[in-house]
This record gives C-alpha cells, structure tokens and sequence, in this order.
C-alpha cells in the first residue's frame, strides 16, 4: 500500500496536512501527535512585520463549526525563521509556509526570505487578506488581482507555490484559473466562509469583529463542492480542507480531486485528528485493496 | 514566565485506541511551552486529552454542579490550573474550559464546580457517577505559591470564579484571608473554604456576609493584605488590580476568554500585556498558555 501523493514535483509520506492557523507551527500539538507521521506541517500565516490581531472575543462556537476572527496575529518572519522552522525541521515531515500580507509588496518580501531556508518545501499564500490598496477587498475575490499577485510571488519565489482559495465569490473556477494562469503550482481550498453570529440574550456580535470565518464539518459539502469544480476547471492540484474529522472526510476530497487534505477546526475537539485522519485513510485503503493513494484522485463518478 | 530547564517530560500520546508512551529528555525542550512542575524530585510535564470517569455529581446550588472526575492527571494539577471538557452532543466543536477546584489527597481525582451556561455544560450537568467523560489537562500556569512566602495574603473569588480559590487556600502557606463573593445567600464551597483560612463573605442582595461585592468585604472588615491571588468577573478583577496598584502589592489574577484550541496553537484567547510577550512579539498573551493567572500589572484589562 503506497499513501504518497506528489504535488509540484515535492512527495509527501501521506497526503495529510495541518491547515494554516489551527496548528501554531506544530510545537503545541507535538505534545499529542508525533509530527513526523504527518506529510507536512502548514504553518500559521506570517507577514513581514508582527501583526496584533483583532481584538476579543475571536472565536464562537456555531452548530457544527465556529467562526474565528484572529486577525492573523503573527510573530513576524524574523521569529518564524529563528524559531519555528529550526523546530519544525527536527521532524520528518515537509514545512510549508503559509504567508499573508496587506501589499503585494509586503507578501514579495516574506517569499524572498523564505527562499534562503531549503527546509521549507513549499509556499502557501493566503489572498484572503484585505488589499490595502485597492479599498481592501481580499485579493482573492478579484480574478485580476489574483492573477497579479500570482504572477509577482512566482516571479520572486524559490520554492513552489500554492495558492490558498477564498470561497467567498460568486465563481470559484473563475479564482482557480486565475491562479494557474499566474503561475501557480498548486491550489488549496476552501478558506473559511464569511460568518456571524448574535448572542440574543446580550444583543450583542459574538465577535469583536463582528463577522468571522466559519470552518468545521459544517462547512465540508460546500468546500468537496468547490474542489470538485476547481479540480474539473484546473489541470495544477488540488489541497483540500473543510472540516475533515475522519479518514473517510478525507477520502471524500480526495474522490473530488484533491490530492492532498489539510485538518483544521477539527483538531480543536481532537488533538489526535490529524494522526487518526492518517490511520483511516490507510484503513480504508486495506479495505477496498487500493494499491495506490493517487488512483483515488478524482475517482468519483456520477 | 517559563521556566525552560532541561525537564523530563512524559510525552504521552493516545491515538485512537492505541496507546503509545515515549519519554523525551532531549534539546526539544527548549521550545516546550507548557508548565512543568517538581513532584517527588522529578519534573513532570504532560498534556493529555483522556477518557475519565465521573464519581460523583451533586447540585450545590441553583445552577451550580459540584462533581469529582476520577483521572491522573490530578497527578499534575497545580491551583489555578484548568481542564478543557469536551461535549459528547456533535453540534459542538470546541472544549469548555473549567477551573480545577480540588485535588483529592491521593492525587487520583479532580473536582470542577461549574454553573451551568449553556449546551456544554448543560450536559455536563446531566452526567452521573460512571459515565465516562472527555477531558484534556492540565492546561495553562497556576497560581504562583511561593510568592506568598511570609505574606498575608487575600484569597479573592467572585461567582463562578471562587471555585479554584478552594484548592489555592489548601496549597498556599501563610497567612490568609478569603474573600469571596456571590449573588446571593446560595454559598457554595463556603463550609470546604473555612477549613483553610479565615473566610469573609459577600453578596449581591446583602442575604449573607457583607452586602455589595468583595471590595466591599475588605473595606467593612478592615482588612488588609500584602499580596492577592484572585479569579473572577472582569469588573472584580479590574478593581483588584486598582486596589493593587493603589497599595503598591502584587495580585495574580486569574483570566477567561473565548478559548478554541486551548493548548496555545490558534490565538483565539489572547489578553492585552503591556511589554511584548515572549511568544508571539506583540503586546498579546495567550490566557490558555502563558495564563490564566498573570500578574495585574502585566496585563491591560
Ligand atoms: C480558564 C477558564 C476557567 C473557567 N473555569 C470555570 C469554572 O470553574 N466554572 C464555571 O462555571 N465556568 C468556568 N469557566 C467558564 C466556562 O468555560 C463557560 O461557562 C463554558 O465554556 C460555557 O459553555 P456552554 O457550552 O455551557 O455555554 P455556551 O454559551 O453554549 O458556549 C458556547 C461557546 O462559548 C464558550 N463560552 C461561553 N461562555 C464562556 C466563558 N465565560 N468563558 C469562556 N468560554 C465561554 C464555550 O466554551 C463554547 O465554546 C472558565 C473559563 C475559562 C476560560
Ligand atoms: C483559528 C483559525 C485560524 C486560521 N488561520 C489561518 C491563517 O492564518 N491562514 C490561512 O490561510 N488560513 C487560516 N485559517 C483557515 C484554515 O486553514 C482552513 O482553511 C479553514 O479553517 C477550513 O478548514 P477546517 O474546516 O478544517 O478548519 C484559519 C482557521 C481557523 C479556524
Ligand atoms: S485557546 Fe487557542 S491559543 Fe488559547
């Protein structure tokens, strides 16, 4: 049985990830998983300079999910450098950065200095910020601008890049072309979907912020939907996420035409997620005698 | 802040089932970032998501469930410490962070005092002697004791927020003062505070104890304190810190926020500090990780 799946040239061990943001840079879940039985480790989104965050409340619970409105606080490049890929590097699992920025320029600058540590692997780039410059619509609800930042990153990066799709437009093969046509090497979806929650006995916003992204099993048919149609529009692959809880979640993006996932929420009501989401997919392999994961990559038919 | 020695650490893991333990003692532990502790010459430093078992669940007041969880991680448990407990019901995602309020003598089980909010809890409160329940632990830095040393100390809880008080007043030394303060005349945990220090009481309604809040306790009774440990409501706490600062005395006050992850990975539950914190580079905390207890003064409240 042979779990390896490749994207951009790079094989990861398996095709299970850490999905941006809910796994700090591994050092905190390493108490609970040996990250060196994942296929690679996403780490929190960093910018050029440290990022606050937003105020709080952060998160909420909703019904199957929650809705997080962080900020993307982040340490900063410098520390993620000094601190996080040394540690992350002890392990045998790929690093991928997940890297976020309010300029064009801004994320340019945090690809560049990646491009001088070999240990990571790939870039995942978050266009879910607002674009500062152009009245703070993300970039990844324009098609042209996520072309252009695509084809600015592409032309500066060492390292392969993967797009990191926002499910917040109207056509999301419309974004998934975009960013092949700048150059990506990758994609990976679906970002968090845009929230609100009201706490009807205060009268007041669940988050300081007001709207938040929602994520967790509520959100999984939405994001195999938009895999599924990205993977029929794209010809580059496929990173899927979404409130993947199981092995059986992950095959099913998977059978969409992901061929890679990434767990999220779900390790916050399990710390183990990402250890059982490896055994579950072997489990199901054995079952149905799959020989090789990558035959299951958009194997559904109607 | 932490305390980055070269520890042992049990690395416990149980993964669906299996169950694996490795014991590390290597360069790793520079990047540890949780409490450890010395317990029998040996420090000891373990998170763990587990399945224990409830020993007893009674109501103490309206709303208000006492129950004891049979689990080692009592082991571990430092006062002001805190369990995350995660609902059974599928419609919820997230742990509910819960205050360890004792630690039985043989260090086998644990007891949490909690009003019932909401969902979680709700059904935390229909558990019964048996039933098995999902907890991790222990989480976040307790009380720093050894601060008391040679002090008089205040002891301060309000509400909800009394509950790890009680395992404080067993494990602090010196002198203390008890100030706790509830609704109403419903006193839980009362008759179990006064066997650890002269207790003072208010409520709300004036029904027992001093009428008004804690503050009010203090001015009525004519006390007064070197140093303050305290958990409770946000006005509570920002008053300590005020009264604090006016009588130029330390006070560990212990925090709540929102929590997703609880062991530091998702920057949901951050607090304001005044110096850039150590971890993440900007004037934010983690309450689950760096917390719940800070001093008053470090923290923008
Ligand atoms: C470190 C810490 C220690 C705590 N100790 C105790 C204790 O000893 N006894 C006690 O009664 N309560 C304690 N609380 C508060 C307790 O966590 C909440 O009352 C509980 O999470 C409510 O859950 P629910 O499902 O019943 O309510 P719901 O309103 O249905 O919960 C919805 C979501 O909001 C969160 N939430 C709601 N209220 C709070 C709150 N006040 N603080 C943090 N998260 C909240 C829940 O965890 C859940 O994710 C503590 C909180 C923290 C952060
Ligand atoms: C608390 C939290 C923080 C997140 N932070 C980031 C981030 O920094 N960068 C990013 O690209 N996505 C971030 N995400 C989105 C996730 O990586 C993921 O795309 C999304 O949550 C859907 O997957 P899930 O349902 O498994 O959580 C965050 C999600 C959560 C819940
Ligand atoms: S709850 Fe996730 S960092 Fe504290």
């Amino acid at each position: 049985m042979n779990t390896q799946t490749t994207i951009a040239g790079i094989t990861f061990k398996n095709p299970v990830m850490t999905a941006s943001g809910t796994f700090g840079s591994g050092m905190e879940y390493s108490e609970f998983v040996d990250l060196n039985q994942l296929g690679a480790v996403v780490t929190k989104g960093v910018a050029n300079v440290p990022w606050p965050g937003n105020p709080t409340p952060r998160v909420a619970e909703v019904y199957g999910g929650m809705l997080n409105a962080i900020g993307l606080q982040n340490p900063g490049i410098d520390v993620l450098m000094e601190r996080d890929i040394p540690f992350l590097k002890q392990f045998d699992t790929k690093i991928i950065v997940n890297v976020c920025g309010k300029t064009v320029e801004d994320y340019v600058e945090v690809v560049e200095r990646l491009g001088e540590e070999p240990a990571v692997a790939m870039l995942e780039i978050n266009v879910s910020c607002p674009n500062v410059k152009e009245g703070a619509i993300a970039f990844g609800q324009k098609a042209d601008a996520l072309f252009h930042i695509t084809e600015e990153i592409k032309k500066r990066a060492r390292q392969p890049v993967i797009m990191k799709l926002s499910p917040n437009v109207t056509d999301i093969t419309e974004m998934a072309r975009a960013a092949e046509a700048g150059g990506a090497d990758a994609l990976s979806m679906i970002n968090t979907i845009t929230g609100m929650k009201i706490d009807i006995h205060r009268r007041k916003f669940a988050l300081a912020n007001k709207t938040g992204g929602m994520s967790g099993p509520a959100i999984k048919p939405v994001a195999v939907r938009m895999v599924y149609q990205a993977a029929q529009t794209v010809k580059i692959p496929i990173i899927g996420m979404g409130g993947i809880a199981s092995g059986e979640d992950a095959i099913e993006f998977i059978l969409a035409g992901a061929s890679a996932v990434s767990i999220g929420a779900m390790n916050f009501a399990n710390p183990y997620t990402t250890a059982e989401v490896v055994r579950g997919i072997e489990e199901y392999m054995e079952r149905y005698h799959v020989e090789n994961l990558t035959d299951l990559i958009g194997a559904a038919t109607a | 802040m932490k305390n980055h020695t070269d520890v042992l650490i049990f690395h416990t893991q149980i993964c669906a089932g299996a169950s694996q333990i490795c014991l590390m003692a290597d360069a790793n532990l520079i990047f540890a970032s949780a409490p450890s502790r010395k317990r029998s010459g040996m420090e000891i430093r373990m998170k763990q998501k587990q399945k224990a078992v409830v020993l007893s669940q009674r109501e103490a007041a309206p709303q208000i469930y006492d129950m004891w969880i049979g689990t080692d991680l009592a082991a571990q448990a430092m006062p002001g410490q805190f369990l995350c407990i995660y609902p059974r019901d599928k419609s919820t995602l997230l742990p509910r962070p819960i205050s360890i309020c004792e630690v039985r003598e043989d260090r086998k089980a644990l007891r949490i005092v909690y009003r019932v909010a909401g969902r979680g809890t709700g059904e935390f409160s229909q558990y019964r002697a048996g039933d098995a329940i999902d907890i991790m632990g222990t989480l976040g830095n307790g009380f720093p004791l050894e601060e008391a040393a040679g002090r008089k100390a205040f002891l301060m809880g309000g509400g909800i927020g009394v509950p790890p008080v009680l395992q404080l007043a067993k494990e602090l030394d010196g002198e203390k003062q008890i100030v706790v303060g509830y609704r109403d005349g419903h006193t839980f945990l009362r008759e179990d505070l006064e066997k650890y220090g002269s207790v003072y009481i208010a409520t709300e309604d004036g029904s027992a104890g001093t009428k008004g809040n804690v503050m009010d306790a203090i001015a009525e009774n004519g006390l007064e304190a070197d140093i303050i440990y305290a958990c409770g409501p946000m006005p509570m706490l920002r008053a300590i810190k005020a009264y604090a600062a006016e009588h130029h005395i330390k006070a560990y006050i212990s925090l709540e926020e929102h929590m997703a992850c609880g062991v530091g990975a998702c920057l949901g539950c951050v607090v304001k500090t005044r110096e850039t914190d150590s971890h993440s580079h900007v004037n934010n905390a983690r309450i689950c990780t760096e917390g719940p207890v800070f001093e008053a003064g470090e923290v923008e409240i």
